[in-house]
């Protein structure tokens, strides 16, 4: 077998461009992604890491937010959707403002799972928590549960739905922790549009999974759960508050 | 005897409601043809559906049921029964959805006098030609987010450690 001086260079270059390309992709993809017939299993539970010390006074991932699942406000800010919104804490004693951002945080134990009279709100294996708006009936029980305020109840009739984020009028909804793209092996949107501009505040991975990047950061620094002390074993955890 | 005569009279009366069955159906299926009454059905894109047309005229519904609490509950994604995927091939490029009044879905529900209320919360159009939303309604604006922020710090929150 002998190879042509153009087929020789085409194939080099060719394998020096997967080998460049492969560690960052690999890392990610090959951890995350799952067939499609596949369903999600408690062999992963998935996770956010926001440290409050790299999150600036900005606003990217409500943006990324709002632009990816296609929820928008009507000006009405009591009832308006909001899946992820940035909440400001000041030390009333010595003045200090810090920002973080909060959505739903996934709890191992979900009051708002709990309460919900129809199971519409349900823990999927992985640890997402959603709700299933085919059964939702409005009641809004979840939202009182949730000691988050994480949850919105749409109250207007929707438009431009995207088609993997489908969203109704009547029923409650928050964040999925972008499982569309999960399921398909991509990170959050929020997390996403956090490390594009550069502050890389957010981290998405398997808690479950010792090696992740999330694991290793957890078991590196110290982290805190809001509300610890209601033992919900949120998904969601925070550093530097 | 009467019993004789009382099961004549189911026989005749089977018969009377068969022909009348069959008559019907035949008057739906010219209706159709001629385009008159009709649902409108356009196939824009595609050779052929995921399964026969006649099992997808009957059955169609429940694939799409059960795809629906496979994908929700346990994130079973495969396309053979997506609603998308019934989108993707059914819309009409005009108008950009299989809804409206010669849209593939709406067209026959109409038809069939069936209430469907997926695309109350499902997107009637493919991902790809989806209309954006209108730029001031795709983001909360700044001024909205202060105001959100405000809202949250007067009420008692719990999240403050």
């Amino acid at each position: 077998m002998s190879l042509s001086r153009r087929q020789f260079i085409g194939i080099g270059g060719a394998a020096v461009a997967a080998a460049a390309a492969a560690p960052g992709l690999r890392l990610v993809e090959l951890a995350n992604a799952r067939s499609p017939e596949e369903a999600a299993t408690s062999l992963q539970r998935w996770g956010l890491l926001i440290d409050i010390s790299k999150c600036n006074d900005c606003d990217v991932c409500v943006t990324a937010c709002s632009t990816e699942n296609g929820w928008y406000g009507h000006n009405r800010p009591a009832t308006d959707p909001q899946w992820i919104r940035k909440v400001t804490l000041k030390d009333n004693q010595t003045g200090y403002v810090e920002s973080l951002p909060v959505l739903c945080q996934h709890c191992e134990e979900p009051p708002c799972v709990d309460v919900c009279p129809t199971g519409a709100s349900f823990k999927r294996a992985d640890g997402i928590v959603l709700v299933d708006k085919h059964i939702c009936i409005g009641c809004r029980y979840c939202m009182m549960a949730c000691p988050y305020k994480a949850r919105s109840f749409v109250h207007e009739d929707t438009t431009n739905q995207k088609p993997y984020a489908p969203r109704g009028k009547g029923t409650v909804e928050s964040c999925t922790l972008c499982v569309h793209r999960v399921d398909a092996g991509r990170i959050p949107a929020c997390v996403e549009a956090c490390n594009k501009d550069g502050h890389q505040a957010m981290a998405f991975g398997d808690l479950n999974d010792k090696t992740s990047e999330i694991s290793k950061r957890l078991a590196s620094a110290p982290s805190t759960q809001l509300r610890p002390d209601l033992n919900l074993n949120t998904g969601v955890r925070y550093q530097g508050i | 005897m009467r019993g004789k005569t009382t099961i004549l009279a189911g026989v005749l009366a089977l018969l009377a409601a068969g022909l009348f069955a069959g008559g019907s159906v035949q008057a739906a299926e010219t209706a159709a043809k001629a385009g008159s009454i009709g649902p409108t059905i356009k196939i824009f894109k595609g050779d052929k559906c995921v399964r026969p047309t006649e099992d997808m005229r009957r059955n169609h519904m429940k694939y799409i049921l059960h795809q629906r609490d496979e994908t929700m509950h346990e994130g079973i994604r495969t396309e053979t029964y997506q609603l998308t995927n019934c989108v993707d091939c059914h819309a009409d490029p005009k108008t950009n959805s299989v809804l409206g009044k010669d849209g593939f879905c709406s067209s026959c529900h109409q038809y069939a006098a069936v209430t469907i209320d997926c695309f109350s919360c499902h997107s009637p159009s493919p991902e790809e030609n989806g209309q954006p939303p209108k730029a001031a309604e795709t983001a909360p604006s700044r001024l909205m987010n202060l105001m959100r922020l405000s809202a949250d710090n007067a009420r008692p929150r719990e999240d403050q450690p």
